[in-house]
């Protein structure tokens, strides 16, 4: 064995035991969620499953009491529902209002540019769960504790400025000289946005959108304190629904976990080659 | 096809003019080269006549039509840019057809246009790649082709050969220059290299802070340039240029450098120069050879120099060498060996020696 094998050997050897230490929490969710009670609360902790079963998810969709405790079953289907409608919803509009935003930073100049930008920045720099006092008073006195348009609002507001400042950086990276060929070429400004910009930051806006999608569909702390009733609550708010006085379902809600994971994997899944970038490249120079 | 007129145009970048109020008249079906080293204006005052920059001053007309407020899209100028700007995630055949198909024009005519103008510009075969799957020289008449599909009135070309190599830049100029007889319409052309503008222009336009400096074909720039900036700026090498002050001596005006070189001021110039006048006095490298292996020109003046580098060209060797503490340039066309520290008698002819005031920059 020569030096660069061994060095290869080594490289390989801690991605593994780093992947290991990534995904075992994960794992050990996946697991809970398929197997009995007893099982998870094994001491030692059992491994390797003996039996697997879906009764938590047949008792979380269909409701039915068998193995889950006696606990009657959570409005999942509700959930789902709140967590779709505030997580797109939230997302399209953070998307639009950003990627506007973006395109202005980037292409136009005017007073105070770079104040404004960092001011947009500075406002991701305070720590979310802080804001969740002062937005639940105001909340409160205008009626949005527990609707759907309140939490969007909090969402709408958290994701712009990283919107802003990813489309910002694409946009900068298409050169001035393409739409300005385009609006010689006889496009307004608004065609040439469209038909030659918009298209060629699409990778970045699809970034932009899918990490919008995620932190909005797995946003915890905020959405705990502002949704109140199945009329608002998420699925990820849901997931205490499995914890009474002095009782965690935990297959239960692992089972949600699971649940909760596989629409962002797949949708992760499904523009993932618009996350890495490089549409722009060959159009310019040589 | 029309002409172009600029009349009293300034730019503005803040605080900065880029362009101060200059006229310029470009001639219907005209080659014009406006050339000049960076930041003199140059690309500003192209980028106004497609309406790229707002104009702050003045008015600009194409045809009879001001332009002023008036969209690009509605000027009906082409532009090809530096850097290509092709539209990397449409067809070169897409990329040519993109402003018939805004212009909202027939299928059929698209296609009939796109590949008329690929024929002209022989790159019918690539019509079904993406820019990215071209070489630079492609990119390059790919841009061309977009430009004149549109059968524009101007066509606008702003520095196109500077991303190319020396030799790829050669070609594509013979082509430029090939491609202008082919549609004859009015072009507008900006470089910085001097070459270009040479051997492309109809008229060249010199530009420096801002201002023009002169006008006229490369042959006028070149024997009669107007200022010591056009001057040098024009011709390779750049002319020699040494200052000095008017005196006299024997009841003749002589120039004498800051090293005591005392040089005759040109029969034709005696008159024009005033004792005690700053001047700088100019002669290209052809205008000063080596006695030895060149013709003794009928008005000469000598002096002795020893060779500081020689550059073996082929047809032609650069000789460096000094005039008094400055170092100058000396071309001729012998093949003869010369080598560093070689001593050699140097003819320079008056007759092609120019002068220009120190202050103002004007030629005498």
């Amino acid at each position: 064995m020569n030096k660069k094998q061994i060095n290869n050997i080594l490289i390989w050897f801690s991605a593994i035991i780093l992947i290991i230490l990534i995904m075992t929490p994960g794992l050990w969710v996946v697991l809970t969620a398929f197997r009995p009670q007893v099982d998870v609360m094994a001491k030692p902790a059992v491994w390797i499953p003996r039996n697997l079963n879906l009764i938590q998810f047949e008792t979380m969709l269909f409701g039915g009491s068998e193995g889950s405790m006696g606990r009657s079953p959570i409005p999942v289907l509700s959930y789902l529902r709140n967590s779709l409608i505030i997580s797109f919803t939230s997302t399209f509009i953070a998307v639009l209002v950003g990627t506007i935003g973006g395109y202005g930073f980037a292409r136009h100049n005017f007073k105070h540019k770079n104040k404004y930008f960092l001011l947009i920045m500075l406002t991701r720099t305070i720590p979310g769960i802080s804001l969740s006092l002062p937005i639940f008073i105001i909340f409160s006195k205008i009626g949005l504790i527990d609707t759907h348009i309140g939490i969007i609002l909090v969402f709408v507001a958290l994701n712009i400025p990283f919107t802003i400042w990813l489309t910002d950086g694409f946009f900068r990276q298409i050169p001035r000289a393409m739409s300005e060929v385009a609006m010689t070429d006889g496009c307004t400004k608004l065609q040439a946005f469209w038909h030659i910009e918009l298209p060629l930051s699409r990778s970045g806006i699809a970034s932009a959108g899918i990490f919008a999608f995620l932190i909005s569909w797995n946003e915890y702390a905020l959405v705990s304190n502002l949704a109140r009733s199945t009329d608002s609550k998420t699925l990820t708010v849901g997931l205490m629904d499995f914890t009474a006085q002095f009782t965690i379902n935990w297959p239960g809600m692992c089972a949600l976990a699971v649940f909760i994971i596989i629409p962002a994997l797949i949708l992760t899944f499904m523009v993932q080659k618009h996350l890495v970038t490089g549409l722009t490249f060959g159009g310019v120079k040589g | 096809m029309a002409k172009v007129s600029l009349q009293g145009v300034s730019k503005f970048y803040g605080k900065v003019q880029a362009v101060k109020k200059i006229d310029l008249e470009i001639i219907d079906k005209e080659f014009l080269v406006l050339v000049g080293p960076s930041g003199c204006g140059k690309s500003s005052s192209l980028r106004m006549i497609a309406g790229l920059e707002e104009i702050d001053e003045g008015i600009i007309k194409i045809g009879d039509k001001e332009m002023n407020n008036l969209e690009p899209r509605e000027r009906n100028v082409s532009m090809v840019f530096q850097n290509y700007a092709l539209y990397p995630h449409m067809t070169v055949e897409e990329n040519l057809g993109f402003s018939l198909k805004i212009a909202g024009l027939a299928k059929k005519e698209i296609e009939e246009r796109v590949h008329e103008a690929a024929g002209i510009l022989d790159i019918t075969e690539f019509l079904q790649r993406k820019p990215s799957q071209l070489s630079g020289g492609q990119r390059q008449r790919v841009a061309m082709g977009r430009a004149i599909v549109r059968r524009p009135d101007v066509f606008l070309f702003d520095e196109p050969l500077s991303n190319l190599d020396a030799k790829l830049r050669n070609q594509m100029r013979t082509e430029i220059k090939r491609l202008h007889q082919k549609v004859s319409t009015t072009i507008v052309y900006v470089t910085h290299d001097q070459v270009e503008a040479m051997t492309l222009a109809d008229r060249i336009v010199i530009m420096k802070d801002g201002i023009i400096e002169q006008i006229g074909t490369p042959l006028d720039l070149f024997e009669r340039p107007a200022t010591k900036f056009v001057a040098t700026f024009i011709g390779s090498p750049s002319m020699n240029m040494i200052k000095a002050s008017i005196v006299k001596q024997n009841n003749e005006l002589s120039m004498k450098t800051n090293d005591g070189i005392i040089v005759p001021v040109p029969k034709d110039k005696q008159n024009s120069v005033s004792e005690g006048q700053n001047i700088s006095f100019g002669f290209r490298a052809e205008d000063i050879v080596p006695l030895k292996f060149g013709q003794k020109p009928s008005s000469a003046w000598e002096m002795q120099s020893s060779v500081n580098l020689a550059e073996p060209l082929g047809t032609e060797t650069l000789i460096f060498t000094n005039f008094g503490e400055i170092e100058i340039v000396s071309r001729m066309f012998t093949p003869e060996q010369v080598k560093s520290n070689d001593v050699l008698d140097f003819a320079l002819n008056l007759d092609r020696t120019y002068l220009f005031d120190e202050n103002s920059g004007l030629a005498i």
